[in-house]
Order: C-alpha cells, then sequence, then structure tokens
C-alpha cells in the first residue's frame, strides 16, 4: 500500500501577486511502504516544497494529500495524529537543538505525543543507541557536543517519535567523507532494522546510487520520474541538461559503451562496477 | 620572493575563555607549509583536523599562536600589514547566504571596493569586470535572494575578485550547491587560476574537486600528513580511508582491479584517465 500519496497536488507561492511562483505543478506519485527513496532535483525544483506537504507544513493550493490511507487536509481534528507518522529531518537540524541536556531533547517529540514515561525512555535510550550515542552523553548540554554529535541529537530526536516516514533533507552536508559515510550509514541500519519508508533529500548524485532502492527526480516543479536508481541514472543526458548529474562510475561505464564496448548493464555504483569489469575479465 | 604564502612553524589554539580555568585546544600543531605564486592548491581533512582554521591563518582572520604566517612577505602578525594582506588573500566561505550584503547584485560586489575607498569610475569599472568573469553580468541588477545557490556563491566570488587579490581562499564554497551549482563554481575557479593567475587554496570535502587540483595538501590533527600531487596522494587509497577521507570513484575502481590482480595504474585519477585504462585492460583480455 502507497504510505504517501499525491492526486494533482499543486503548489503556488505568493498567488495573487507580481511574484507568484508555481512550486509544485499537478504532482502524482505513490510511495510504498518500506522504500528507501532518494529525492533529487537541481536547486529551486520543488522537492523541498513537495516534502513540506507530506507532513502538512505546506496546505495544498490544489490537490489531495494522503498519508497511510488517509487524507491530510481532510479532518481537521486528525492532522496531528497523522503528522506524527511522517518526521521531517530539516537540514543542518543541529541548529534546532534547544533543551537542557540531549535526553530532554531527543525525549521532546514523544513527550509532545502524550508517551508514558516509561515508553518515551524506551524510545530515548533506543534511538540514541541506534545513532550512536553512548548512554553517558544522555545527561550532558547538547552543546557541549561536537557538530557530528549534535547531528545525531537531532535524528535520533525525529526517529523517536517513530514515525512511519521518516524525511531528511541533505542530512550528510558539510561532513567530511567517513562522517558522510556514518550519518548515511545509520540511517540504513534504521531503515533495515525498522522497514519504515525513508525520503532522502539529497545533492550527491552517488550517495543516493549507494543506499536509494528508488529515486524520484524532480524538475521544474514537476516530477520527472520515479523509478529504480539503475533506470533513473541510464537517463544520464537528460538528468545533465536538468542542471543534474551520474555518479562519476555510470559516466565511465557509459563513455565504455559509446566507444563500441559492449556493457549490458547500467553501473552506478563502484562495487557493481568492479564486480561487472572482473566477471567478465575472468572470462574472456 | 618564490613563496607566496609561507607558514614556519606554525602553531595554533582556540582558547575558550568561559571556562574557569580557560580551556585550550590545540589545532595546528607545527606546520610547515609554502604556497607558491599562481599555484592550485587544495586542501583535505577530516572535520576538526584544522583545516579551516589554517586557511584562516593565510589572511590575518587567525594569528599564529608561536611561529610565522607570511603572505606575499608581509608577517600577519603586524597590524599595521593587515588591510593589505586580505587585500591580497580574499576568502570565499561556505554559505553564499551569510555572504552576501547588498539587495542588489552589483552593489553586493562594489561593498568592500566602497569600504576601501575606491573611485567611483574606477568601482564601476572593477564590478563590471568582476561579473563578467564569473559569468554573472546579466544578473547585475537583479536581487541575490532569487539566485540559485550556484549563482550566489559567485556573486560572492565576485565580490572577492573585484578587489583583485593575488590570491583566493575558499572554504568549502560548493557544500550547499546542487550538482550544476558546483561544476559552475570549479569552472570558475579553474578559470581564475589558469587565465588570471591567481593563486586558489581550495578547502573541500569532494575528492573529484580536489583530484583538479595541482597540488593537494592533506591535514591530520593539525598536521600535515601528505602534500604532493594529486595522483599520488589518490594513489594512498588506504591511507586515506584511514584519514576519514576518500578518493574519487574513478580511483576506487582502480584500486579494485588492481587489488584483483590486473594491471593497471593506481594513479587514475580522472574520467578520462579510467576510460582509457579499462578500454585497453578490456582489449588485451
Amino acid at each position: 500500500m502507497a504510505v504517501i500519496k499525491t492526486e494533482n497536488l499543486s503548489y503556488v507561492y505568493g498567488e495573487g501577486t507580481p511574484f507568484r511562483k508555481i512550486a509544485v505543478d499537478n504532482v502524482n506519485i505513490e510511495i510504498e511502504e518500506g522504500e528507501f527513496v532518494g529525492v533529487i532535483g537541481h536547486t529551486g525544483s520543488g522537492k523541498s516544497t513537495l516534502i513540506q506537504h507530506f507532513n502538512g507544513l505546506l496546505r495544498p493550493t490544489s490537490g489531495k494529500v494522503f498519508v497511510d490511507g488517509e487524507e491530510l487536509w481532510k479532518d481537521k481534528s486528525k492532522l496531528r495524529a497523522l503528522r506524527f507518522k511522517v518526521g521531517l529531518v530539516f537540514q543542518y537540524p543541529e541548529y534546532q537543538l534547544f533543551e537542557e541536556t540531549v535526553y530532554k531533547d531527543i525525549a521532546f517529540g514523544p513527550t509532545n505525543m502524550g508517551l508514558s514515561r516509561d515508553e518515551i525512555d524506551r524510545r530515548v535510550r533506543e534511538t540514541a543507541r541506534m545513532v550512536g550515542l553512548s548512554p553517558s552523553l544522555l545527561e550532558k548540554s547538547p552543546f557541549d557536543l561536537s557538530g557530528g554529535q549534535k547531528r545525531r541529537v537531532a535524528i535520533a530526536g525525529v526517529m523517536a517519535m517513530e514515525p512511519k516516514v521518516l524525511i531528511l533533507d541533505e542530512p550528510a552536508s558539510g561532513l567530511d567523507p567517513k562522517g558522510r559515510e556514518q550519518i548515511l550509514g545509520l540511517i540504513r541500519d534504521y531503515h533495515k532494522t525498522t522497514r519504515n519508508t525513508i525520503l532522502l533529500i539529497s545533492h550527491s548524485m552517488e550517495d543516493v546510487a549507494k543506499h536509494s532502492s528508488k529515486i524520484l527526480v524532480m524538475n521544474n516543479a514537476q516530477v520527472f520520474c520515479y523509478d529504480t536508481p539503475q533506470r533513473v541514472f541510464h537517463r544520464a543526458n537528460e538528468l545533465e541538461q536538468m542542471g543534474l548529474a551520474v555518479p562519476q562510475i555510470t559516466r565511465v561505464f557509459n563513455r565504455l559503451k559509446a566507444r563500441g564496448i559492449s556493457i549490458d548493464e547500467d553501473v552506478y555504483t563502484v562495487d557493481f562496477g568492479r564486480k561487472l569489469l572482473l566477471e567478465r575479465l575472468k572470462k574472456e | 620572493m618564490s613563496d607566496f604564502i609561507q607558514a614556519k612553524n606554525l602553531k595554533f589554539s582556540y582558547i575558550n575563555e568561559i571556562e574557569e580555568p580557560p580551556v585550550r585546544t590545540e589545532v595546528l600543531k607545527d606546520i610547515n607549509l609554502e604556497i607558491h605564486k599562481g599555484e592550485f592548491v587544495a586542501v583535505l581533512g577530516h572535520n576538526g583536523s584544522g583545516k579551516s582554521t589554517l586557511a584562516k591563518c593565510f589572511n590575518a582572520i587567525n594569528i599564529p599562536e608561536s611561529g610565522t604566517v607570511t603572505v606575499n612577505g608581509l608577517d600577519t602578525k603586524d597590524e599595521d600589514n593587515l588591510l593589505e594582506i586580505r587585500k591580497t588573500a580574499g576568502m570565499v566561505f561556505q554559505n553564499p547566504d551569510n555572504q552576501i550584503v547588498a539587495t542588489i547584485v552589483e552593489e553586493d560586489v562594489a561593498f568592500a571596493l566602497e569600504n576601501m575607498g575606491v573611485e567611483p569610475n574606477e568601482i564601476r569599472k572593477r564590478v563590471d569586470e568582476a561579473l563578467k568573469t564569473v559569468g554573472m553580468y546579466e544578473y547585475r541588477e537583479h536581487a541575490p535572494h532569487k539566485l540559485s545557490g550556484g549563482q550566489k556563491q559567485r556573486v560572492a566570488i565576485a565580490g572577492v575578485i573585484a578587489m583583485q587579490p593575488e590570491c583566493i581562499l575558499l572554504d568549502e564554497p560548493t557544500a550547499m550547491l546542487d550538482p550544476k551549482g558546483r561544476a559552475e563554481v570549479m569552472k570558475t575557479i579553474k578559470q581564475l587560476n589558469r587565465e588570471h593567475g591567481v593563486t586558489i587554496v581550495l578547502i573541500t570535502h569532494y575528492m573529484e574537486e580536489a583530484a583538479q587540483a595541482d597540488r593537494i595538501v592533506v591535514i591530520d590533527s593539525g598536521d600535515i600528513v601528505m602534500d604532493n600531487v594529486p595522483k599520488k596522494v589518490f594513489s594512498q587509497v588506504s591511507t586515506l580511508k584511514n584519514l576519514g577521507l576518500d578518493v574519487p570513484q574513478v580511483t576506487q575502481l582502480a584500486y579494485g582491479l588492481k587489488k584483483a590482480g590486473y594491471d593497471i595504474s593506481t594513479e587514475i585519477i580522472t574520467e578520462d584517465e579510467c576510460v582509457e585504462a579499462l578500454e585497453r585492460i578490456l582489449a588485451d583480455a
């Protein structure tokens, strides 16, 4: 079943002013439960505006949004409960920490959900462990932590609400390669353990290629395509025309093909490319 | 004066005076580095390794605790040199939104020049030239907040080059940009270096960007641990990974094939080189 679904969703900024701009234009999409979706699109393509509809931060100008089968704006009394199903981690979330201790910061969301003390405690400890924060850090001020640790606290705070859908906007931006891999690795582990749906917004084609089961490409306020990484990166020329790119490894294999070397499959990760080459070299 | 920027036994610590007694964090231990005029140097290192701190020593934002830094022969410790050093080495930061001050592109580019007391006619000329160099001249009358990230960052770079610095220090200028924005900024940087002879110090986490430099300096825990041409640096795949860094995908692929026993260079860092090498191996087999 689709956990997120939109029907003819449109959103217009500045309606009735000279600055009117269509940010989301008639989008129809169904995201199945349990997918790991990479969301890509150039700056201003509408991807942030789109995902802000998924937990009701923005109300559609026209069209509908369904979360877990229920229409988001149909019955306002249900809106709050539906919002808890979709967790949103903004870019640079470490700037949103505010509590006295790490524990209290992670507990903020679950507390607002009206959970019991025991349940809150279980969730705080479990998510802290999941994001790799040692129990000794829980009583510290979040402002005494390193940048990478702060970001983990912020992500844990959203995970602790156990949303069916977790949306992360550039969670690895500004981190070094190892830090990137760690953050993306913990999101992957979370996905494996919980089987909850993940939407990962990123400008790194390499990261998206490596982790996603599906990729959603936004272009000029519309969905350009929603498909497997293999089929999305197959359209290298179109992606480049819209200001995106394909992973470096994909470009290399595309050029080999253009030089007349027959390679049947599309390559979008280094591991797969190496495997393919080794098999081929052994055969010959 | 062959060495344009020179660091000698440079040591630098941050001191947190809120704590009692004050807490000293040593960031740069004993840096010795020479950057030549016209060079394009990339600086790599994990978060907290000290690379941004080092770059800030090059335009006198940070003053050495001990040791010396000279820029074009001027000691950064001497306050009388400050203005001249800042004019010589301009800095571009990660987030373009934090660097843009005016509401019109050309006014933003003119900001530093006005502060420096440059003649109005000269300002007009320099602003136009700077905007043309970064390919933003058509946008001179636009509002900066309506530009894309890559365009904003190029406006920030124009603001620096309008001061006609001999060197530009860039601290992760592409971290917040989409692939097209990154490509635009890298093209601008390379052009400034190759066509205008501007010395470039580029701090980045993108290995493909570092691969385009003349030289790579790797910093770890306040020390320089590698300093060589990109080919040589990236051929040390396991060393780099242990430092929390990475290599370009093409280097990673070549390394994997080499480990499996195939005859391929481990000094492959560009797509062209990789395509050539793979074609050859596949033809030999």
